[in-house]
C-alpha cells in the first residue's frame, strides 16, 4: 500500500508467487498492476513513509525476509538478492567509473577481499557481459544504453546472487539491443544457476526466455503456470485472452485488433469482488460481489470464477 | 500509381555539434500516396523522428525538396506557410509533455482553429469541439478537465482530435501508440485506422515496433543512421526482407509463441556515429556479409521487385 | 460539419450549455487545497495577512502624528506599560505605533520592488531563453555583472548617486533584484521550451506572442512566484539594512531599520527598543518565506513524494 498526501493506494491486493531455483518466472502486467511494487517489496526498498507493507511474508530460501533488521537487509541486497531497475540511463552513478561501481557492491560484500582480487573480478564481470575490460576507468555517459545495461548487469551479478529480480530490463533499450542483452542475460543465468524475476509487459520477451509466468492485474495474480501453460494451454482468464488479441500478430493480417474495453480500475478504490469485472466479456452475476479463488489445474492456476465453478456454466474455452 | 501526395528529394539535415556534423538525416527520398499510410520504422539514431519534423517544417532542413501536392514547400513564406500548416498536422510520442498542463481538453483541441482563425464564432467552436470529441471517442464529460486527471490512453485521444481539428490531409504519426498500454494501444491504433477509412487520411507513422508497423501501414521505409535502406510494401517487407538490416530487425523481435522460438541471432556491436560518417555504407560495420566494397559504395535505392527497392551491394 | 440552418443554430446553442454543465475545476482551487494542508505555510499565510491588516488599518486606532511622530520629551524612554505596550523612544514617541507604520513602508516597499523587478525581470529572462543563442549570451552575461555586484552595495551605490527619495530607493532596490529573478524566469522558461506542446503549439502555426503569453507563461508561474515572495522578504532586510546606516527612509518617518539603528545605543538598558523593531523584521520575513516554499509545494506536489 502506497500512502501518499492525497490517497491510499491499494497497490498489492494479496501475491503469492514463488520462485524455483535456476528457473525464470516472468511477471507480466500493464502499468499499474503492481509488477515493480512486487518487486520493490521483496527487496525492501518501498519508498520510506510512502510504501508500507500490509501483511504477508517473503521467503528467501525458507528465510524469512519481513523479519530481517534493515541492517541484515543490506546484507542481503546485492548478495543473494539483487535487482536492474529499468531505466538504464539513471541506473548508474554518472560521477563514478564503472569499474568503480562495480567493485563497490564486490567491496561490500566481500570485505575481506584484497584490492587486486577485486580488480580481478571487475574485469572478469565486465568480460562476461561484453565489455572490454580496459573500460573501466570511464564514465556511464561514455557508453550508450545497451552497454550502461550490462554494466548494470554486472554489478547485479557481481556477487552471484541466488535471485536476480529484473524490472523491464530492455524496455528502453532497442530492439536489436534488447536481442543481444537478453541472450546475454539467458547465457549468464544458466552459468550462474540465478534465478530470475522477469518484469515485462512483452509477451515475445516471456516467450524466450521464461520457464513460468504469473500475470497480475490490479494487484493479484490472475493467472499462473509453466509457459507452455500460458501459450499453449486452454483455459486463459479472459485478460490473459484480451492481452494476446490486443498485440498485432506479425505472421496473420488482421483488419482490427481485439482490444480490451476500459481502463484498469483506480488503485485507491480496489473493488469488492473481480478487478476485472467492469472490462470483462464474459462477467457473471458472482463476478461482481464474490473474489475469485484460484482454479488450480496441475502447474497452471487461474484466478476466475468461470472455472473455479464449472457448473454455473462455463466450459473450457 | 497516383501521384504522391507528399515526397522528398534529396532531404539532408545536419547539425553542428561538438565533434563535427551530425547526419541525422541523410539523403532521403520518400513518397507518399493520398490516403496511403508509409510506415518508418529504424532504431535510435536512424532520423525518423527529425524526418517527420522536417516535413512539417518544424525544423528546416539543411538542403533538398520537399513537395506537397507538387509544390516545393521550402520556398512557402509566413502566409503561405500558415495556410499550409491547416493541411498537415502531427500526432506527437508522449502523452504527457504535447498537452499543455494548464489548459482543458476543450482549450487544447480549439486551440489549433483560433490560431489560424478557421472558425470565430464561440458557439461553432464549441460545437466543433465536441464533435471532435466524439470522433476520437473522448466522453463529453472531459471536456473541462486538465490533461493530468486523465490516463495515457485518453490524452493521446485528445493528441489525435487537436491534429484533426483543421481538417488536416497529412499527419506525420510519431510513436503514437510507444508509451501506451498494449491493450490502450490496441484501441487507438484501431481509432486511427477508423478514422483513415472515415475522412481519407495520409498517414507517416513512424514507430520502432515492428509488429505494430506491419498491422497499420501499407508500405514499410527501413532508416539506419539518417538513410532509407529498404522500402517495399508491408507484407512483401515481412515475406522476403534483403537488406541485411531488415532481416537483423526482424530476427531480433522475440515473438508472443513457442513455437517459433529463434536462436535470436544477434547482431554484434552498437550503432556507429552519426557524427561525420565515413562515405559508403553505413551498416557495413555489423553486417554479417559486409565486403570492401561496401566502404565505397554510395548507397543509391535499387529496384529489385514490384516497388520494393534497397540500398546495398548485394543487390547490384 | 454544419447540417441544415436552423439545426446549425441550435447545434451550437446545445454545445454551448453543455459546456457549462461540464464546470472546470479551478486549478487554484486545487493549489489552495493543497496549502491548506501544508500547516508551516499557512502559518506564515496566517502571520502574513494578520501584519498586512494590522498595517494597512493602523489609523483606525491610532494617529500617525500623535503616536508615531510627535515627540514628547517628558515621555522620554517609559518602560512597556498599559498605556505604551512597547515603551517609548527617546523622543518619547510610541514604540508600538512606530512599529506599525514602520511596516506599512517595508510592505509599500515589497511590492513595489516586486512590480520593478519582476516586469523587467520576466521580459530579460523569456527574451533570453526563447529567442536563445546570441540574444541569451547577451543578457545573461550582463545580468552575470550585475549578480556579482552584492545586493546592499548595489542599492547603496544607486541611493548615493540618485538620492534618498522613496522612488530611487525602490528603484535601487527593484534594479538591485532584477538577474535573480531574469536567471529564475529564464530557467523556467527554458524547461517548458523544450517540452513538446510548445512544439504542437508551433505545428499549427501560432505566433510566438500567442506562444509566450498563452502557453509558456502560464505554465512558468510557479518557480516565479516563490521567486516573488523571496523577493519581498529580500527587501524587507534591504530597506532595513539601508535605513540602519541611514541611507534609506530618512526621519522622522518610522522603519524598522532606522529603528533598530537607534536603538542600538541602548541595549544594555533597554533593550525592548531594538526587540521590537527586531521582532518584526523577522515575523515579515519569516512569513513570507514559509508561504513561499508552500506555494512551491503546493504548485508541483510531485517534488514532495
Amino acid at each position: 500500500m502506497y500512502r501518499t498526501d492525497d490517497d491510499e493506494i491499494y497497490a498489492l491486493n494479496g501475491v503469492d508467487l514463488s520462485v524455483e531455483a535456476g528457473t525464470t518466472l516472468g511477471l507480466v502486467g500493464e502499468t499499474g498492476a503492481g509488477k515493480t511494487t512486487t518487486a520493490l517489496s521483496v527487496m525492501r526498498l518501498l519508498p520510506d513513509k510512502v510504501g508500507i507493507v500490509k501483511k504477508g511474508e517473503i521467503f528467501l530460501e525458507g528465510r524469512s525476509l519481513m523479519r530481517l533488521t534493515e541492517a541484515d537487509m543490506r546484507l542481503l541486497r546485492g548478495n543473494d538478492v539483487s535487482m536492474i531497475f529499468q531505466d538504464p540511463m539513471t541506473s548508474l552513478n554518472p560521477i563514478h567509473t564503472v569499474g568503480d561501481q562495480i567493485a563497490e557492491v564486490l567491496k561490500l560484500h566481500y570485505p575481506d577481499l584484497g584490492g587486486d582480487a577485486i580488480e580481478a573480478k571487475v574485469d572478469e564481470m565486465m568480460g562476461m557481459v561484453g565489455i572490454p575490460a580496459e573500460r573501466k576507468g570511464e564514465y556511464p555517459h561514455q557508453f550508450s544504453g545497451g552497454m550502461k545495461q550490462r554494466i548494470v548487469i554486472a554489478i547485479a551479478l557481481a556477487c552471484n546472487p541466488k535471485l536476480l529480480l529484473a524490472d523491464e530490463p530492455t524496455t528502453a533499450l532497442d530492439v536489436t539491443i534488447q536481442a543481444q542483452v537478453l541472450k546475454m542475460m539467458d547465457e549468464l543465468k544458466r552459468k550462474f544457476g540465478t534465478s530470475m524475476i522477469l518484469i515485462t509487459h512483452d509477451l515475445g520477451v516471456v516467450a524466450q526466455i521464461c520457464d513460468r509466468v504469473a500475470i497480475m492485474y490490479a494487484g493479484e495474480i490472475i493467472e499462473l503456470g509453466t509457459v507452455e501453460d500460458i501459450f499453449e494451454g486452454r483455459r486463459h482468464h479472459p485478460y490473459t485472452i484480451g492481452l494476446f488479441g490486443s498485440i498485432p500478430d506479425m505472421t496473420k493480417k488482421t483488419r482490427r485488433l481485439s482490444p480490451i474495453e476500459g481502463l484498469m480500475p483506480d488503485p485507491a478504490s480496489p473493488p469488492s469482488g473481480c478487478g476485472f469485472v467492469e472490462r470483462c466479456p464474459r462477467r457473471m452475476e458472482i463476478c461482481f460481489g464474490v473474489s475469485p479463488d484460484a482454479a488450480v489445474r496441475g502447474t497452471h492456476s487461474v484466478r476466475c470464477h468461470l472455472f473455479a465453478h464449472p457448473e454455473r456454466g462455463a466450459t473450457t474455452r | 500509381m497516383s501521384a504522391p501526395l507528399i515526397r522528398t528529394k534529396n532531404l539532408k539535415k545536419y547539425f553542428p555539434v561538438a565533434g563535427g556534423l551530425l547526419h541525422a538525416v541523410d539523403d532521403v527520398d520518400i513518397s507518399i500516396g493520398k490516403g496511403e499510410t508509409l510506415g518508418m520504422v529504424g532504431e535510435s539514431g536512424c532520423g525518423k523522428s527529425t524526418l517527420g519534423r522536417l516535413l512539417l517544417r518544424l525544423v528546416e532542413p539543411t538542403s533538398g525538396e520537399i513537395l506537397f501536392k507538387g509544390e516545393n514547400i521550402l520556398g512557402y513564406g509566413q502566409g503561405k506557410m500558415k495556410e499550409l500548416r491547416k493541411e498537415m498536422q502531427i500526432i506527437f510520442q508522449d502523452p504527457f509533455a504535447s498537452l499543455n498542463p494548464r489548459m482543458t481538453v476543450s482549450e487544447i483541441i480549439a486551440e489549433p482553429i483560433k490560431v489560424t482563425g478557421a472558425i470565430t464564432n464561440r458557439e461553432e467552436l464549441l460545437e466543433r469541439v465536441f464533435e471532435l470529441m466524439e470522433t476520437v471517442g473522448l466522453a463529453e464529460r472531459f471536456v473541462n478537465t486538465y490533461p493530468h486527471e486523465l490516463d495515457g490512453g485518453r490524452r493521446q485521444r485528445i493528441g489525435v482530435a487537436r491534429a484533426l481539428a483543421l481538417n488536416p490531409e497529412f499527419i506525420v504519426c510519431d510513436e503514437p501508440v510507444s508509451a501506451l498500454d498494449v491493450s490502450i494501444q490496441a484501441q487507438i491504433l484501431n481509432l486511427m485506422m477508423d478514422l483513415q477509412d472515415e475522412m481519407g487520411l495520409t498517414y507517416l507513422f513512424i514507430t520502432h515496433d515492428m509488429s505494430v508497423v506491419k498491422h497499420i501501414s501499407d508500405d514499410i521505409a527501413v532508416m539506419y543512421l539518417g538513410r532509407c535502406v529498404e522500402r517495399a510494401p508491408a507484407d512483401e517487407l515481412f515475406e522476403h526482407p534483403s537488406h541485411p538490416y531488415t532481416k537483423a530487425l526482424l530476427d531480433a523481435i522475440p515473438v508472443p509463441s513457442l513455437k517459433n522460438r529463434k536462436k535470436l541471432d544477434v547482431i554484434r556491436g552498437e550503432v556507429t556515429s552519426p557524427i561525420d560518417p565515413r562515405p559508403g555504407c553505413r551498416f557495413a560495420p555489423r553486417c554479417p556479409m559486409a565486403t570492401p566494397e561496401c566502404l565505397l559504395f554510395p548507397p543509391e535505392l535499387m529496384e529489385i521487385g514490384v516497388d520494393h527497392f534497397v540500398s546495398c551491394v548485394l543487390f547490384r | 460539419m454544419t447540417t441544415g440552418s436552423g439545426t446549425a443554430a441550435g447545434g451550437r446553442v446545445a454545445a454551448a450549455k453543455k459546456i457549462r454543465r461540464y464546470k472546470k475545476k479551478s486549478q487554484m482551487r486545487t493549489i489552495w487545497l493543497r496549502l491548506k494542508k501544508n500547516r508551516l505555510a499557512m502559518l506564515g499565510l496566517v502571520l502574513f495577512a494578520a501584519m498586512t491588516i494590522l498595517v494597512l488599518s493602523a489609523d483606525l486606532f491610532m494617529d500617525y502624528e500623535e503616536d508615531a511622530v510627535a515627540q514628547n520629551l517628558s515621555m522620554r524612554f517609559r518602560p512597556p506599560s498599559g498605556e505604551h505596550l512597547l515603551g517609548t523612544d527617546q523622543f518619547g514617541r510610541d514604540v508600538l505605533a512606530r512599529v506599525i507604520y514602520g511596516g506599512r513602508i517595508s510592505l509599500f516597499v515589497g511590492m513595489a520592488t516586486i512590480c520593478v523587478s519582476l516586469t523587467a525581470g520576466a521580459v530579460i529572462g523569456a527574451s533570453a531563453a526563447y529567442y536563445g543563442g546570441r540574444v541569451d549570451n547577451i543578457l545573461m552575461r550582463i545580468m552575470d555583472v550585475f549578480l556579482a555586484v552584492p545586493n546592499i552595495l548595489m542599492a547603496i551605490t544607486l541611493v548615493a548617486a540618485l538620492g534618498t527619495s522613496l522612488f530611487n530607493l525602490v528603484l535601487a532596490m527593484g534594479v538591485s533584484q532584477i538577474p535573480r529573478m531574469s536567471r529564475i524566469v529564464r530557467s523556467s522558461v527554458l524547461g517548458i521550451i523544450g517540452q513538446e506542446y510548445i512544439e504542437a503549439a508551433r505545428a499549427c502555426g501560432t505566433s510566438d506572442a500567442r506562444i509566450i503569453f498563452r502557453h509558456i507563461l502560464p505554465n512558468a508561474m510557479g518557480p516565479i512566484l516563490v521567486q516573488a515572495t523571496q523577493t519581498v522578504a529580500r527587501s524587507v532586510i534591504t530597506i532595513a539594512s539601508l535605513s540602519f546606516i541611514g541611507l534609506g527612509i530618512s526621519e522622522p518617518t518610522p522603519e524598522w531599520g532606522s529603528m533598530l539603528s537607534e536603538a542600538k545605543g541602548q541595549l544594555r538598558y533597554r533593550p525592548y527598543l531594538a526587540v521590537a523593531p527586531g521582532v518584526a523584521i523577522v515575523m515579515a520575513v519569516m512569513s513570507l518565506t514559509l508561504l513561499g516554499d508552500g506555494l512551491r509545494d503546493a504548485m508541483d506536489p510531485r517534488l514532495k513524494n
